[in-house]
């Protein structure tokens, strides 16, 4: 039955990428929507049934077949279904079929083979990042890790005669194989050392070991090379540059790879290897660090930035940081509540930031959008609700998530963490309602208009650009961005904390997949239930903190509102004065350059002037040829022997037969 | 018994006299040449097939083994034998033959009939390799494959042929010439330590114990005629130009089959029968291996010539299978074997893809190209596959090798399996970078506007190789598990030093080998 969650939608990648150029929008498309729903509809079956199984022992597996197997090393490709793969297949099929269908009006200016193969690569995404959730050990995750960034490659690349999508997508692609080069290493690692590369068998070998405190052992290494590897899916620090390029490709891409499930590969890879995580608490702390360093440098780049979708993007980095906080202060579940929400109310900002461009033809420059308000009110109101949740405004879903991990960080005793990712949450408020104000009040700038005739370079559509009046989002476009802002609103109750009379369901749902599943495992995830006294402090704590959430939630979009409504010279002055910060995070702290300059330049330079050049055809070639060279020479002095003349030859025999004869007669 | 294997090796050569009898002035029967030699290749590749279907996968022993007096008087035989580790190199040569006759239908017009005949006498030499279980055999399959290949590039091939053949015979004569003298060593210490007179039987010789100082040079002397083949880093500058000229059929036999040979020699030959010095001298030629992958990649990056481009990648990836079998345990060398099908496949694959560039546009500079998927998607599909399986995505048959002979590294040393785990992120460099400059942006050259999409018989080139990465990545396991009981029986032969360096470790087969010197134990 797990089979068929991945499975159908790559029967519908098969039918579209076989067939599609005979095929008819509605045919591709539907099939392909098809294929999601009814993938949603089998990972809600098979959740149905997970819930049904007794807490604790909540673990579906599947075995499909042996695919590697080698001395003592057998890889069977299996699913494994339990609450934190459940959690992930909802969302990546639930959300995933939302945005196929949003895809289906999204995309229909594309030609019909174009619009095809879209879906084709949209499909195969789904099925590859179902498997890497689904999966039980290491090797079918990397087929599902290495599968979904085949797929972001070739959806970045969609326009690939724009040389920059062409580009955006390679960058992606190789940003994403240094991750890979950690994750195999640590793959490597453990394997050798605990000869398995089962999830639940590495966890019980695990968790023997005493946590490596003090010193930074095997578990350490190990923890850290996968580290890595998750920093280049999830974009963080400091193989985040690929991601706001990404941006390249289409928006409800953008929205679903991007923003709501793929770039979550590096999160959930550290939440199903918890029990290892826990183990290595000196690279849990890195985590943490690298987190909220992320956290607040993308905040602070999406401050500036003018293209709707980069600050999007930037915010997506951003949030991602928050959630590896989560990861590195031991709150798995927290973390995984936060990558919960995050999906609903980021992939409806991006899908309502697709709506705008839809509508203007393209447009993505902030500074020629305003006063979008009226003309287009589902998007508005929509796109509203998703700025309030990822503001962590009270009662939406990101405010729950978000308070929770940051309370987590707090209490596990990491209070830096604490005010770093609240700085963040600051400035996160702060952006998203400049990009409100910016493109949805205020009034449209002038040149806005002459923009529309043109439409787009970058292929996105141009509907409804031609007419006077801007459209909003057609039919299939409203409805899901209707139905994701419904989840903004609602999916944050799944995880009501206690202190507002709830009990935090989907962590104690979660907790099991953190822990190894013999009874007597050591409780090293996460935080235990508080008890008598302690809980009543705990609960003032946590409720204090919700206050300051609250306020650092409002404090941010009184702030984007001073400034950007009230007193939009102030904003301006201020980029002036400070110009040299303003052209800083402008230009993203010139990370780009800085590796250009230090890494790519002198490897290529390296390569083709030192290695090849003079190395390969200078040395090692001229060696060779060389001693062809001092053969040819000598075999042509030897040649000169070779006169043909009779005399020369009788001389010389002459000659020898001397020397033999003395040679015999002197000694 | 029916001579199952002597058929498969010699059935080529008879398709070639065969082809020889055909008259053909002018070119005029160029067709009927063609299909004749298609139809014995194919017949060929059927032949290995079934070879395989009767296989025994639980066996180690070599199967299908013939046995007949040759010179007696230096104890030569014709001795041929497959196991699980020949046996898919056989339907590697049986599949790559027929798909490289299919890819020059259209690009060699001029001497049909001797192209056909040097391409199925190659075969068999090829096929010969891979089954001689006599060393003088196998030495004469080994020379004899170089006369067919010469004139494939010195004849056919493009402006700078002649040099490149040449090379190519220099550096592979050179040598084998220094292997010759180790083959005759290695007869001649046979009468001398067993009084039972010349052997060239390679079971025979296995379990010869050796003298240190032998073992040492004869090592080095089958070891530098194998990493000459492979061709191994330094000795890898024939190649690129070797690639360059030879025509598309010429590349792909090069890389898909020749060069295997190579790593074939070190697996069947150089290792198991000096185990000492192999164990002495893995260590040096896994870092040689490990300075390959990195140079290879690097080099093949910078590289403005896509066959030039191809054949570094073939550098960096023939890299992997030496660390492989350097790393001397299951994975490692598993990995290895499983790797020098998929390179064959893959490599092979993009050397018949850059034929079909070249064949439509005369030339093969990256930068005479781009934006070709808007004009023949169709060819950038398989194009992409082939890329795909080149850099080892999982899924597609590069990874399982790739994987398998990291973790055989990483067993015997982490070290190697770091350094070369970053081919992992280059080779997606090189090989990403190229496909980009060729398929993506916008159409920069009018010349490139009209260019044909795949034709039929382009897609029955290429969708064999398409097909064959696919299914080897998925269902890996129909290889590796013939493959085990031989790769099982060759590493027991080769670790025996190992054991008897440790003798706790119990193993019966300890006294079969004579005892190291001294100065090696302190060594390793």
């Amino acid at each position: 039955m797990l089979l068929l969650i991945p499975l159908l939608p790559f029967l519908g990648f098969l039918v579209n990428a076989s067939f599609g150029r005979w095929l008819s929008k509605t045919m591709s498309g539907g099939v392909a929507v098809a294929a999601m729903v009814g993938s949603f509809a089998a990972s809600a079956a098979a959740s149905w049934t997970l819930l049904g199984m007794p807490a604790g022992g909540r673990v579906i597996d599947q075995d499909v077949f042996t695919w590697i197997s080698s001395g003592d090393l057998l890889v069977p490709f299996a699913l494994r279904l339990d609450p934190l793969s459940m959690v992930m297949i909802l969302v990546v099929s639930g959300i995933g079929a939302l945005i196929h269908l949003y895809s289906t009006a999204y995309m229909h200016e594309e030609r019909d083979s174009e619009y095809a193969r879209y879906f084709s690569y949209l499909n195969l995404f789904a099925a590859f990042m179902l498997v890497l959730v689904l999966a039980p050990n290491f090797l079918v995750m990397f087929v599902g890790w290495e599968g979904v960034g085949l797929c972001s490659y070739l959806l970045i690349g969609f326009w690939y005669h724009k040389t920059s999508a062409a580009d955006a997508g390679k960058k992606a692609f190789i940003v994403n194989r240094i991750g890979d080069f950690g994750f195999l290493l640590g793959v490597l690692l453990l394997f050798s050392q605990f000869g398995t590369l089962d999830f639940h068998a590495l966890a019980r070998g695990i968790s023997v070991f005493a946590p490596e405190t003090a010193r930074f052992g095997t578990l350490s290494v190990a923890a850290l090379l996968l580290f890595l590897g998750a920093t280049g899916k999830s974009a963080q620090i400091p193989l985040h540059v690929w991601l706001p390029d990404a941006m390249e490709g289409p928006t409800p891409v953008s929205a679903l790879i991007h923003a709501a499930t793929m770039v979550t590969a590096g999160v959930y890879m550290i939440g199903r290897n918890a029990v290892l995580y826990s183990h290595a608490p000196g690279v849990l702390e890195l985590v943490g660090i690298v987190g909220v360093a992320t956290a607040v440098m993308a905040a602070t780049i999406g401050l500036v930035q003018n293209d709707i979708k980069r600050v999007l993007a930037y915010s997506t980095v951003s949030q991602l940081g928050l959630m590896f906080v989560a990861m590195g202060v031991g709150a798995y579940a927290a973390g995984i509540f936060h990558l919960f929400t995050h999906a609903f109310f980021k992939a409806l900002l991006f899908l309502g930031s697709g709506a705008v461009i839809h509508a203007l033809a393209g447009e993505q420059d902030l500074r020629r959008m305003g006063g979008l308000r009226k003309e287009l009110p589902i998007t508005y109101w929509t796109f509203l609700v998703g700025a309030l949740a990822i503001a962590g405004i009270p009662l939406l879903s990101g405010f729950f998530s978000k308070d929770e991990l940051l309370y987590r960080a707090y209490a596990n005793g990491h209070p830096y963490l604490w005010f770093f990712g609240s700085l963040a949450s600051l400035l996160t408020a702060c952006y998203m309602f400049r990009l409100v104000i910016l493109a949805f009040h205020g009034e449209r700038a002038p040149d806005a208009a002459a923009k529309h005739g043109a439409g787009h370079d970058g292929g996105d559509v141009s509907q409804g650009a031609a007419h006077g009046h801007l459209h909003d989002a057609p039919r299939p476009m409203a409805i899901a961005l209707i139905v994701l802002a419904v989840g903004a609103v609602l999916a944050g109750y799944v995880g009501l904390p206690g202190v507002l009379g709830g009990s935090n369901r989907i962590e104690s749902f979660l907790e099991p997949s953190f822990t190894v599943e013999s009874a007597h495992a050591p409780a090293s995830t996460a935080q235990p239930a508080e008890t008598g006294g302690e809980a009543a402090g705990s609960a003032a704590l946590e409720g204090g903190l919700m206050l300051t959430s609250t306020l650092v939630a409002c404090t941010g979009i009184g702030l984007a509102w001073f400034f950007f409504v009230r007193r939009r010279d102030l904003a301006e002055a201020a980029a002036r004065r400070f110009q040299g910060l303003h052209r800083l995070l402008l230009n993203k702290y010139y990370v780009d350059e800085i590796y250009d300059a230090g890494i790519v330049q002198p490897v290529r330079i390296l390569s083709e002037q030192g290695l090849w050049r003079v190395l390969d055809v200078g040395v090692i070639d001229g060696a060779v040829n060389g001693v062809a060279v001092t053969i040819g020479g000598a075999s042509g002095a030897l040649r000169l022997l070779q006169t043909g003349s009779i005399r020369a030859y009788a001389a010389s025999l002459m000659l020898g037969a001397l020397l033999i004869l003395g040679y015999m007669l002197w000694w | 018994m029916f001579p199952v294997l002597t058929t498969i090796v010699f059935l080529p050569l008879v398709g070639a006299l065969l082809l020889l009898l055909i008259e053909n002035r002018d070119g005029r029967r160029d067709a009927v040449i063609r299909w004749t030699a298609l139809a014995a290749s194919l017949l060929v590749f059927a032949a290995t097939l079934l070879l395989w279907s009767r296989f025994d996968p639980s066996c180690a022993d070599f199967q299908f083994v013939e046995r007949h007096d040759w010179i007696p008087s230096f104890g030569v035989q014709y001795f041929v034998g497959v196991d699980g580790i020949s046996l898919f190199l056989l339907v590697l040569t049986g599949v790559l033959t027929p798909v490289a006759l299919l890819s020059s239908w259209e690009s060699v017009h001029k001497k049909v009939k001797e192209f056909s005949a040097f391409l199925l006498v190659l075969e068999s030499a090829m096929l010969g390799v891979f089954v001689s279980l006599d060393l003088f055999l196998f030495y004469i399959f080994w020379d004899a494959m170089l006369i067919p290949m010469y004139f494939l590039i010195g004849v056919w091939g493009y402006d700078r042929r002649i040099y490149a053949a040449v090379k190519f015979i220099l550096f592979t004569a050179a040598g084998s010439v220094l292997m010759l003298l180790a083959i005759i060593g290695l007869a001649w210490m046979h009468n001398s330590i067993t009084g039972t007179g010349y052997s060239f039987d390679l079971l025979k010789l296995y379990d010869l114990r050796l003298p240190w100082q032998y073992e040492f040079w004869f090592f080095l002397a089958f070891t530098l005629a194998f990493a000459i083949k492979v061709p191994l880093f330094p000795f890898h500058t024939w190649l690129p130009d070797a690639h360059v000229e030879a025509p598309t059929a010429g590349s792909v036999i090069l890389a898909g089959v020749l060069l295997k040979m190579g790593t074939y020699g070190l697996v069947r030959f150089a290792f198991p029968l000096f185990p000492s010095a192999a164990a002495f001298f893995a260590p040096a030629l896994a870092l040689l291996a490990v300075i390959g992958i990195v140079y290879g990649a690097l080099v093949a990056m910078v590289q403005p010539d896509l066959k030039k481009l191809v054949a570094y990648s073939s550098v960096s990836h023939m890299g992997f299978v030496v660390l492989g079998i350097c790393a001397l345990n299951v994975q490692g060398m598993q990995g290895a074997i499983y790797q020098m099908l998929n390179h064959g496949i893959s490599t092979g694959g993009l050397f018949l893809i850059v034929g079909m560039l070249s064949d439509r546009r005369h030339t093969r500079q990256i930068a005479e190209f781009g934006g070709l998927k808007a004009v023949t998607p169709r060819l950038v599909a398989v194009f992409l596959l082939m890329t795909l399986s080149s850099i080892g995505l999982p899924g597609l048959n590069g990874f399982v090798g790739e994987f398998l002979i990291l973790l055989g590294a990483f067993r015997w040393d982490p070290r190697y399996a770091a350094f070369a785990a970053s081919g992992v992120i280059l080779s997606a460099v090189y090989m990403l970078w190229m496909f980009q400059r060729v398929n993506y942006g916008p159409v920069t050259h009018d010349e490139n506007r009209s260019l044909p999409d795949l034709t039929v018989r382009e897609r029955w080139v290429i969708i064999p190789m398409v097909a064959m990465a696919i299914f080897m990545g998925v269902l890996p396991g129909i290889f590796l598990r013939p493959m085990q009981p031989s790769v099982d029986r060759l590493l027991q032969r080769v670790s025996r030093e190992a054991v008897a360096r440790a003798p706790a470790a119990g193993r019966t087969d300890v006294t079969l080998r004579a005892t190291v010197p001294a100065d090696v134990r302190v060594k390793n």
